[in-house]
C-alpha cells in the first residue's frame, strides 16, 4: 500500500498545483495559504533547530522582513520586488550581527536562547518605537496600488497566492533536501554533538553555525514579506516579538523537529486548532486559544519531545518513543 | 553643592540617580533568574510573566478586597512563590533528565499559558493600583518616592537572600548544590527539596518585584515583556548563575536605559542597551567579571 | 554492623558487581583491594546509596538499606568520603564542613562536632575561610574526611584517599586513618595502594573483575601467594 517516495512526491505536488483549479472555497484556500507560509517560516526554523541552535529570535527576522517591505513600498514606492530582497538584506545582516558574536565567542544552548530572545523583544520594541514610521502596535498596512498589481506584488485572486506560497513551501523543503545531502549536515550534525571534536576534525565551527543560521534568517524574513503582501496588514504582535518565535518553536515541536515535514505538520495542527479555537470560542473570548496553545505545548514538549510526526515515523521503525538513558557514573 | 550642580545637567544627574533606583529593581530580578539557573541548570523564560501575575496579585488585593498595600504584599509574594515551586514539580522536575533546551521552551509554552491566563482572566485592560506617592524634590532634582521605595525593598530583599545564602544550611546547600551536583545525597540532601525550595525563593523573589514594580507601572497581560528580555540581557552579560555579574549588569543597564530615555522614548533606551550588549560580547565574550584568559 | 548478601549492581545494561558478600563489624577496619575497574567505587557508591543494587540485601546494622534513598542513608550513620575527594571548590573549607553537617541530627552537634575535626585537623582550622578548590591535594583530602566526620558517623567509606597524592602525603592520610579507627570508628576502605592500606586494616577483601576473589585478616592477605605476586610486587 505505501508508496515509494519516489512517485509519492511528484504525484502528490501535483494534486497540489492542481487543488485551487478544482476546489475554489475561498476560506479554505485563505487557511491553506496561511499554513504554506507558516509552514515555510517553521520549516526555516528548523533548519537550525534540528542542528540544537534553539534561536527565539525568529519573530525578529520575520518583522524585519515583513516592516521593511512595507515601509520601502509605503514611504518609498519601491517595489517589493526590490523590497524585499532589501528586507533579507537586513535581516541577514541582523543575523550575522548578533549571531557572530555568539558563534565566535562559544554563546550556546541557554545562552544563545536567551540572547535571541532579546532580540525578538528588541526588534518588537523598535517597532513600537519608531510609531511615526510604523504606526506602532496599532499595526500597519501596505498602500493598495494604483498601477500593476505584479510590481506592487498584490492579487486579489487567492489562488495566484496559494501558487506562490506553495512554490514558496516547496522551495523551503528543497533547500531541506539540499542542506541535508550536503556536507554542511555533517558537520553541523558534529556540531551539535561536540563542538571541540568537530573543530579539532577540521570542520570552522563558527562558519557552519552562521551560514545555516544566516539560511534560516533570510528565509524567515521572506516569510515575514509574503505573509505582509498577502494579509495586506502587519502588526509588531502577528509578525514578531517573543510570541511569534515561541509559536515557531511550538509548531514545530508539535510536528516534529528533526523531519523535512515535521514544521509543516506542526503548522497544519496549530494553525487548524488556532482557527478551530477561534471559531469554538468566539471573539468574545479572546486569548483562550493561547492558553490551549501554551498547555498542549507545555504537555507536548514532556510526553513526545519527538513531535508527532516524529513519534510516528519512529514507531514505524520501532524505536521507542522516550528513550531512558542510563545514568553514567561520575 | 550649588556650583557642583552647575556643572552637571540637573536632567542628567537625576536620570543618572534614577538609573541606579532602576538598577535595584532590575539586579533584584536579575538576582532570582541568576539563582534558578545557578542551581537548577534551568532557565525559567517566562520569569516576567509570573512578575505579571504578582502585579495582578498585588491589584486585586489592594484595588478589588481593599487590603493595604504593606499586608497585601506577603500575600503577593507567597503567591509568587507558591507559583514558582510549582512551576518547579509540574513542569520542570518531570523534564530535569531530558535534553535541557526542552525545559527552556516548556518554560516557554508557560509564558504563553500565563500571558494567554492573563488575558482570559484579567483582560486586556491596563490596570494599576490608584496609589500616588508623592515626589521627593532634592536640589532641584525630583524622584517618586516609589521607585525609591522599590530601591530599598529591592537591596534589602537582596541582602536577606544574601544573608539566607551564607547563614542556613539549606542556603549552604543550594550554594554547593551548584557545585556537585551528584555528591549531594552524601551530605543527607535531598535535592529535589532544595530544588523545589529554590524554585519557591526564586518565584518569592520575583513576587517582591512585582510589588515593587505595581507601583510604577501599570498591569496588563503582557508587561512581562517590556523587562523580560532585559533581564535576560543582564543575566547574560553578568554571567548566567553569577550573582555578582548580574548585580553589576544590572546597574549598568539600568544606566543606558534611563539616560538613554534621557533623550528620547523609553524604547529606545532598550535598544541601546541591547546595542551595547552586542558590544559588550565582543569585548567580554565570558560575561561582565569574566577574567580575560 | 555492615552485611552485604549476594550483591549485584550496575550502570545501565553494564554490570560492575557479581554476588557480592561482605561484612565490617563495629570497631573494625576493614579494606578492599583490587585493580583498577575492579568495582571498588561501585561497591562503596551501592553501599551510601548512590546506587541501587539489581540483586541482594545490604544491612546496616540489620535493618535493610536497599531501599531507603541515598540522601537518608548518611542519618543512619554510614559517611562515604567520594573518589577524588569532591569538595565543593568554591565554598570555603568551613562551608565544606556544614554541608557534612546538612542532617537535622547533625546540626544539633555542630559545635562540638567541628571542634573534633579541627583537633583532629588543625590545618583545617587555619584555613577554614579559605575556598576548598584553592587548598593543596592532601588538605583537601583532610577536609573531605573532615566533611564526612561531621556527620558523626558509625560507619566511614574511604573510597582511594590516598589517589593523586604525593607518597609523603600518603603517608600522613594512612597515619589519619589509624588515628579515625582508634577513636573507635569502623571504617571500610577501598584503596589500590595495598602496601600501606594492608598496614592499617584488620582484615581485607581482595575484589577483580566485580567479584571477591580473596578474603582474610591483613597478615593472612599478606602472606596470600595471589596479593604478593599481583600486588605487592614480591
Amino acid at each position: 500500500m505505501i508508496m515509494s517516495p519516489r512517485y509519492a512526491w511528484p504525484i502528490g505536488v501535483a494534486l497540489l498545483i492542481a487543488l485551487p483549479f478544482v476546489y475554489r472555497d475561498p476560506y479554505h484556500l485563505h487557511i491553506l495559504i496561511l499554513i504554506l507560509i507558516w509552514s515555510f517560516a517553521y520549516t526555516s526554523w528548523s533548519m537550525m533547530g534540528r542542528f540544537g541552535l534553539v534561536s527565539l529570535g525568529h519573530g525578529g527576522f520575520m518583522g524585519v522582513g515583513a516592516y521593511v517591505t512595507a515601509l520601502l513600498w509605503n514611504h518609498l514606492g519601491l517595489s517589493p520586488w526590490i523590497g524585499i530582497p532589501i528586507a533579507l538584506l537586513c535581516a541577514g545582516t541582523l543575523a550575522l550581527l548578533v549571531a557572530y558574536p555568539c558563534f565566535r565567542f562559544r554563546i550556546t544552548g541557554h545562552y544563545f536562547a536567551l540572547v535571541t530572545l532579546a532580540l525578538s523583544g528588541i526588534v518588537l520594541q523598535v517597532i513600537t518605537a519608531t510609531r511615526d514610521w510604523t504606526g506602532g502596535s496599532l499595526g500597519y498596512t501596505p498602500e493598495r496600488t494604483k498601477g500593476s498589481h505584479i510590481v506592487a506584488l498584490q492579487f486579489d485572486d487567492k489562488t495566484v497566492w496559494y501558487l506562490i506560497a506553495l512554490a514558496v513551501w516547496l522551495a523551503g523543503l528543497l533547500i531541506w533536501h539540499l542542506i541535508d545531502r550536503s556536507m554542511a549536515r555533517y558537520a553541523m550534525e558534529a556540531i551539535s554533538e561536540d563542538e571541540d571534536a568537530a573543530a579539532a576534525a577540521g570542520v570552522n565551527v563558527t562558519f557552519e553555525k552562521l551560514r545555516i543560521t544566516v539560511i534560516s534568517a533570510l528565509m524567515t524574513a521572506l516569510a515575514g514579506a509574503l505573509y505582509c503582501q498577502y494579509q495586506m496588514f502587519i502588526s509588531p504582535d502577528t509578525v514578531s516579538g517573543i510570541a511569534v518565535s515561541l509559536q515557531m518553536v511550538f509548531a514545530v515541536v508539535v510536528g516534529g523537529i528533526y523531519v523535512a515535514l515535521g514544521p509543516t505538520v506542526g503548522a497544519i495542527i496549530t494553525l487548524l486548532l488556532a482557527e478551530f479555537l477561534r471559531i469554538f470560542f468566539g471573539t468574545k473570548a479572546v486569548g483562550y486559544d493561547n492558553l490551549v496553545y501554551g498547555v498542549l505545548l507545555v504537555l507536548f514538549i514532556i510526553f513526545l519531545p519527538k513531535g508527532i510526526l516524529g513519534s510516528i515515523l519512529d514507531r514505524l521503525k520501532g524505536v521507542p518513543v522516550r528513550q531512558t538513558v542510563a545514568k553514567k557514573p561520575a | 553643592m550649588e556650583s557642583f550642580l552647575e556643572i552637571f545637567d540637573i536632567y542628567l544627574l537625576e536620570a543618572v540617580v534614577n538609573g541606579i533606583l532602576l538598577g535595584g529593581l532590575l539586579a533584584l530580578l536579575a538576582l532570582g533568574l541568576n539563582l534558578i539557573f545557578g542551581v537548577i541548570d534551568v532557565t525559567w523564560i517566562c520569569y516576567a510573566e509570573l512578575v505579571m501575575i504578582g502585579m495582578y496579585g498585588m491589584y486585586f488585593l489592594v484595588q478589588y478586597y481593599g487590603i493595604s498595600y504593606f499586608l497585601a504584599a506577603p500575600v503577593a509574594i507567597a503567591l509568587v512563590a507558591i507559583l514558582g515551586a510549582l512551576l518547579h514539580f509540574l513542569v520542570i522536575a518531570p523534564l530535569l533528565s531530558g535534553p535541557p533546551i526542552n525545559q527552556l521552551l516548556a518554560t516557554g509554552g508557560v509564558l504563553f499559558v500565563l500571558q494567554s491566563f492573563a488575558t482570559v482572566a484579567f483582560g486586556i485592560d491596563f490596570r494599576n493600583l490608584g496609589i500616588r506617592l508623592p515626589v521627593l524634590a532634592f536640589a532641584e532634582m525630583h524622584f517618586s518616592y516609589a521607585r525609591l521605595l522599590a530601591f530599598g525593598a529591592a537591596l534589602i530583599g537582596m541582602v536577606v537572600v544574601y544573608l539566607f545564602m551564607t547563614r542556613t544550611y539549606t542556603g549552604t546547600a543550594i550554594r554547593a548544590i551548584a557545585q556537585d551536583r551528584q555528591i549531594m545525597a552524601l551530605m543527607g540532601v535531598d535535592t529535589k527539596k532544595i530544588y523545589l525550595i529554590t524554585s519557591a525563593v526564586g518565584g518569592a523573589l520575583a513576587g517582591l518585584a512585582a510589588c515593587l514594580l505595581v507601583l510604577q507601572y501599570d498591569v496588563h497581560p503582557f508587561v512581562g515583556l517590556s523587562f523580560g528580555p532585559i533581564t535576560f540581557l543582564i543575566c547574560v552579560l553578568g554571567g548566567l548563575g553569577n550573582f555578582v555579574g548580574g548585580f553589576v549588569a544590572a546597574f549598568v543597564f539600568a544606566e543606558i536605559i534611563s539616560l538613554g530615555g534621557l533623550f528620547s522614548d523609553l524604547e529606545w533606551g532598550y535598544v541601546l542597551a541591547f546595542v551595547f550588549f552586542i558590544i559588550m560580547m565582543f569585548v567580554r565574550p565570558g560575561g561582565l567579571l569574566a577574567r580575560r584568559q | 554492623m555492615l552485611e552485604l548478601k549476594s550483591v549485584d549492581a550496575g550502570y545501565g545494561s553494564f554490570q560492575a558487581l557479581f554476588g557480592i558478600n561482605l561484612d565490617v563489624k563495629a570497631g573494625e577496619a576493614v579494606g578492599v583491594i583490587g585493580p583498577n575497574g575492579a568495582g571498588k567505587t561501585t561497591l562503596m557508591r551501592v553501599i551510601s546509596g548512590l546506587i541501587r543494587p539489581t540483586r541482594g540485601t545490604i544491612a546496616m546494622e540489620g535493618t535493610d538499606v536497599v531501599a531507603t534513598p541515598a540522601h537518608l542513608i548518611v542519618g543512619l550513620g554510614i559517611a562515604h568520603v567520594p573518589e577524588n575527594r569532591r569538595l565543593f571548590p568554591r565554598l570555603t573549607v568551613q562551608d565544606n564542613l556544614k554541608m557534612g553537617a546538612f542532617m537535622p541530627q547533625a546540626r544539633a552537634k555542630f559545635a562540638d562536632r567541628l571542634e573534633f575535626v579541627f583537633d583532629l585537623f588543625p590545618r583545617m582550622k587555619e584555613r577554614r575561610n579559605q575556598m576548598a578548590g584553592t587548598m593543596s591535594g592532601g588538605e583537601q583530602q583532610m577536609c573531605a574526611i573532615g566533611r564526612a566526620l561531621m556527620s558523626d558517623p558509625k560507619l566511614l567509606l574511604l573510597d582511594e584517599p590516598s589517589a593523586g597524592l604525593a607518597p609523603v602525603v600518603v603517608q600522613q592520610v594512612f597515619e589519619l586513618v589509624k588515628r579515625i579507627r582508634s577513636g573507635g570508628l569502623t571504617v571500610l576502605i577501598v584503596e589500590q595502594n595495598v602496601q600501606q592500606v594492608l598496614k592499617v586494616v584488620d582484615r581485607a577483601y581482595l575484589l577483580e573483575a566485580g567479584t571477591i576473589r580473596a578474603s582474610g585478616t591483613a597478615v593472612e592477605m599478606r602472606e596470600s601467594d595471589t596479593v604478593k605476586q599481583a600486588y605487592l610486587g614480591v
